[in-house]
């Protein structure tokens, strides 16, 4: 969807803050819906596209306004009401409904030290075709899904050069709307400064974007 | 197609009566308890992962990542081959580092890295991102003014060095191996994991042989 989320380009957005010595939580609040979020991931309802989604559609001025955390509060209720693990009334109300059944966590102490250490790989080890080859130059789609979808506005329509092949990975516009995984290759993509900004870029600067086959055309 | 329109409408629809959190530490307690209460999360859980990330993984992991790779030629080859063997090698590795790029400085070519759609960053590596990383203003700039970028942390780009900026829309994350600084020929890895900052492994900073990598 063409969020606010996708601000890759945009002017106005202010001077870069730098805070010295910066915590990695400003709050407490904030590392224990950093922990939900993940304790919460762990019921496979949905998945990181679609986590991310659940932050893009908060609505632009909100987003805004927001801090990052504030976006997660946000998008995590949205997840778990959507998903059927609360209802909306237990949200407000703050308790269980009566007569609601006690279940056990999905994710453990133990399991949550091996969640670190392991991550969950995006990639899949499925023989698909890549579509373009190392050195090939290809097109971004100028596509403009209402959905998730990882492809910049920047980017599409501009003319690049695939600069590596990553191997095959989950597509988040289909996985993000859980319609199913459609593993396909993943390529850094190599646009030139002057293809995305026009001249005002530096000529020999370029910015590379991760593109899935479905995002990119033979040019 | 349609049923995108039909999620996004829906989500849209719970946003309008979600209200924007008036305070949010009693929200997220208040949600935590109800989490807890219906056996949905364990406290125990929660607090493992906060700690993790607030006492355990942090850029001082890239650090040593780092000085290994200036202080020895076969493991930085490595490490840019297949960073993802490289790093496990050091023991580090999981959540938001599955598949790790390192990209390499050098006095022509200059890498920085952002993810313009959301917050996407090495964690095993460097831990949770700062604010800045995260914010609007770095997103939006990064890409269309990465030099004017550079100048606000105070690197001044040579016209002629070649500037690559990653933008980490995939599951790729990036590490940038910065520059060994000049006079630093005689010190061992410890004494250049002091050197490494966090910043210069996102590449908005140089390594200078005189500063410490002061950050927490």
């Amino acid at each position: 969807m063409n969020g606010v989320h996708d601000m890759g380009g945009m002017h106005g957005m202010g001077p870069i803050v730098d805070e010295k010595n910066e915590p990695v939580f400003h709050h407490a609040w904030e590392g224990r819906i950093f922990a939900m979020n993940r304790a919460m991931g762990a019921w496979r309802k949905w998945n990181l596209d679609a986590s991310r989604h659940s932050k893009e559609v908060i609505p632009p001025a909100e987003y805004l306004r927001m801090s990052y955390y504030e976006r997660w509060v946000v998008g995590l209720v949205g997840l778990i009401v959507q998903s059927g693990l609360t209802t909306s009334a237990e949200i407000e109300s703050g308790a269980a409904a009566s007569g609601s059944v006690k279940t056990v966590p999905a994710l453990t102490a133990e399991k949550a030290v091996s969640l670190v250490k392991t991550g969950v790989p995006a990639s899949r080890s499925v023989n698909v075709a890549a579509r373009f080859q190392v050195g090939q130059r290809v097109r971004a789609r100028n596509m403009h899904p209402l959905g998730h979808t990882r492809l910049p506005r920047y980017a599409r329509g501009k003319f690049g050069t695939i600069d590596r092949d990553h191997g095959v990975f989950v597509f988040p516009d289909t996985n993000a709307h859980l319609l199913g995984e459609k593993p396909q290759h993943v390529y850094s993509v190599r646009f030139g400064a002057r293809e995305l900004w026009g001249a005002q870029a530096g000529e020999k600067d370029s910015v590379y974007v991760d593109m899935w086959d479905d995002y990119l055309e033979p040019a | 197609m349609s049923s995108d329109l039909a999620y996004a409408q829906e989500h849209h629809h719970e946003h309008d009566h979600q209200a924007v959190p008036s305070d949010p530490a009693l929200r997220v307690k208040a949600l935590e308890s109800l989490l807890v209460e219906k056996g949905l999360v364990d406290r125990a859980a929660l607090d493992v992962l906060v700690d993790a990330y607030e006492h355990k993984i942090g850029p001082r992991n890239g650090a040593r990542v780092v000085a290994r790779a200036w202080s020895d030629p076969a493991y930085k080859q490595r490490l840019l081959r297949d960073a993802d063997a490289a790093i496990a090698e050091m023991g580090y590795g999981g959540l938001q580092g599955e598949h790790m790029v390192v990209v390499e400085n050098s006095p022509k070519v200059h890498n920085l890295v952002v993810c313009t759609l959301c917050s996407c960053y090495p964690w095993p590596v460097l831990g949770l991102p700062p604010v800045w990383y995260k914010s609007a203003p770095y997103r939006s700039r990064a890409v269309i003014d990465p030099r004017g970028v550079l100048r606000e942390f105070g690197l001044e780009l040579p016209e002629d060095v070649e500037l690559r900026v990653w933008d980490s829309t995939a599951e790729l994350r990036y590490l940038v191996l910065p520059e060994r600084p000049e006079g630093t020929e005689g010190m061992g890895q410890e004494a250049l994991e002091a050197l490494v900052t966090r910043d210069s492994m996102v590449g908005v900073a140089k390594v200078s042989a005189s500063k410490s990598g002061d950050e927490a």
